[in-house]
């Protein structure tokens, strides 16, 4: 191999290289964030949905759901939780339904995962669940593949 | 040891070793969580104690890679560090930010994105300390000898710098919150972390199996070309499905795909120097490691990794139990395993004895193995099954989770003989020979 390659060669097809497949990655993702703030044009986020957010990041739902497939895998997907709650036919409904199933938290059911209790005024709830609208609405390319999440 | 100032590492295996303990003392308590679920469920609920058990993690191994770096490049730059005093207030700093984080999220103190939940003040502490270490180590490889080792360690540890930076950015919108993430998540493990691990692992092997440093250099830039090459873009896999172009999904693919091929180079490589090098050194235990750490990661991060990388397959798996599997088994084959066999290598150098604590060291390597591995095949199974009930069927979640008890009381047995394991690999590296250290100072003073 010592014939073939030098050491000084091959150090510089690793910063050749590596430079040249970061540029194209930084160049692709370039890309994305401008298709994605196209997208913002017609799918805002609007200050409630960004408020939201700020609420999903607060109690750390995250370190046990997921949303769109990134979280802790110990409870329900909530990506599409809008969807599953059947916000696209009524959204009045899913939307109690989603704000009324965190308020009676902690359930106390032996033996069922439990989901802790917490403190979210009602204006606070509302943010949250336009948070998973707008989330519902991003385009996943159709994941996931099941309402079940 | 060759420099004195080397002896700084020992603060950041000391800590780093701690923490360990403490990461899987957590993880058996999430175990306990998932099959008895109203366990501590007020007092500790399940989001807490996943925040300590993965920011434990991740910083006991950035505390070893800090200690590898300064026991190691001292050796490499053939001088003393530039300033031991500057490491060990650097050490106490982090430490410091550590215990604050975990005391913090006990009392529900943090930011809530996966894996940095660091308060914004603890992350601005993370990088002052990055700074002062990187300064530390630069300064002192700018006026000792420069080798490919200390290149790659520098190159990898200033990228674990610089991507640490996008932890900062946190636009509202939730796409591009995912896309930076993973700058810092991906471009870390599947990228940065790696050229550590093979600097590091090119350094062991250097002194383990004394084949020529010339040979062990090219190796080590044709690894750490192939894992930047494939891993960069293969940050394309985590752009599937998160409001991405669909294009990635082809890059994403072809380029994880072929992140295999840099851990198998690595598995070649270690065993081809061991084979060609024939030297028997006496640390028989921090060869076992250093064979254990690539191969391990070559089926956790490689093999697991692959498994589910294809579009199509991770359409029906993402964010089941099968990523969870391949977490687990690709931290503690690359990154895990790579700590304690340069704390196995560099620890009787500094404490002065002899490694004869070997074969207690060697029990805790397959005992810890065997945890991870079988944990690993119960979490595999779990999620194939929950793939299919879930993904295929449309079975609700909780419903497919009451179907995957049995795997989870095994994961739950396999991380109480991991957490075994772990006491027994930190005891065989502090313990033995102590006693028996302390009565040769006594009676050699001049030393």
């Amino acid at each position: 191999m010592s014939e073939i390659l030098t050491k000084s060669a091959a150090r510089n097809i690793f910063y050749g290289g590596t430079a040249f497949f970061f540029i194209v990655f930084a160049g692709l993702v370039a890309h994305s964030v401008s298709t994605v703030n196209a997208m913002s044009e017609t799918h805002p986020v609007t200050p409630s949905v960004a408020a939201g957010k700020k609420v999903w990041e607060r109690h750390a739902c995250i370190d046990c759901h997921t949303i769109l497939g990134e979280g802790a895998y110990y409870a329900p997907e909530l990506g599409n939780v809008w969807v599953r709650y059947g916000g696209r036919e009524d959204a009045a409904t899913a939307r109690e339904g989603i704000k009324l199933w965190i308020k009676s938290q902690p359930t106390g059911v032996e033996g069922r995962r439990q989901m802790p209790h917490f403190d979210i005024s009602d204006a606070e709830l509302d943010s949250l669940v336009d948070f998973f609208k707008w989330t519902s609405e991003i385009n996943t390319q159709n994941w996931p593949p099941k309402v079940s999440g | 040891m060759k420099y004195q100032s080397q002896r700084v590492a020992l603060y950041y295996f000391a800590g780093a070793l701690g923490l360990f303990v403490a990461q899987i003392l957590f993880g058996v308590i999430m175990g306990t969580i998932v099959v008895v679920p109203n366990f501590l469920s007020e007092l500790l609920p399940f989001n807490i104690a996943r925040m300590i058990h993965t920011n434990a993690l991740i910083v006991w191994l950035l505390m070893g890679f800090f200690g590898c770096a300064y026991y190691l490049i001292p050796e490499e730059s053939e001088t003393e560090l530039y300033s031991p005093k500057l490491a060990i207030l650097q050490f106490w700093l982090f430490l410091f930010g550590a215990a604050a984080a975990v005391v913090g999220y006990l009392f529900r103190i943090h930011e809530g994105r996966e894996f940095l939940e660091q308060p914004l003040w603890i992350k601005l502490a993370i990088v002052v300390v990055a700074l002062m270490f990187l300064f530390n180590v630069s300064m002192t490889v700018l006026k000792g000898r420069k080798t490919a080792i200390t290149n790659v360690l520098l190159l990898g540890l200033w990228g674990i710098a610089v991507f640490f930076l996008f932890s900062l950015y946190n636009p509202s919108n939730l796409i591009l919150d995912k896309m930076f993430w993973w700058w810092v998540v991906h471009l870390w493990v599947e990228g940065v972390w790696e050229l550590v691990m093979a600097s590091v692992l090119a350094f062991l092997m250097i002194k383990l199996t004394g084949v020529d440093r010339e040979v062990v250099e090219k190796w080590l830039y044709i690894i750490i070309s192939l894992t930047l090459f494939t891993g960069i873009l293969g940050t394309g896999h985590h752009y599937y499905w998160i409001g991405t172009p669909a294009y990635w999904q082809w890059i994403g693919s072809i380029f994880s795909a072929l992140e295999v091929v840099p851990f198998f180079a690595m598995v070649i490589f270690t065993f081809m120097m061991v084979w060609k090098g024939g030297r028997s050194h006496a640390n028989k235990a921090a060869l076992l490691w250093s064979l254990g750490c690539s191969t391990f990661a070559f089926f956790g991060a490689g093999v697991w990794g692959f498994l589910h990388t294809l579009a199509p397959i991770n359409y029906v798996t993402h964010g089941t139990q099968v990523t969870a599997a391949h977490g687990h088994l690709a931290f503690y084959g690359a990154y895990v395993m790579l700590n304690i066999a340069m704390f196995t290598y560099a620890m009787p150098n500094l404490l002065k004895r002899e490694p004869y604590n070997q074969v207690l060291n060697m029990w805790g390597f397959w005992i810890t193995s065997s945890g991870v591995t079988f944990m690993t095949f119960a979490l595999t199974f779990a999620g194939v099954v929950q793939a299919h009930l879930q993904r295929v069927m449309g079975m609700g979640f909780m419903d497919v989770q009451d179907q995957l008890g049995l795997f989870y009381w095994m994961r739950l047995g396999a991380g109480v003989v991991t957490l075994l394991g772990v006491i027994l690999i930190v005891w065989s590296l502090a313990v033995p020979g102590s006693a028996r250290q302390a009565g040769r100072v006594a009676a050699q003073p001049a030393e």
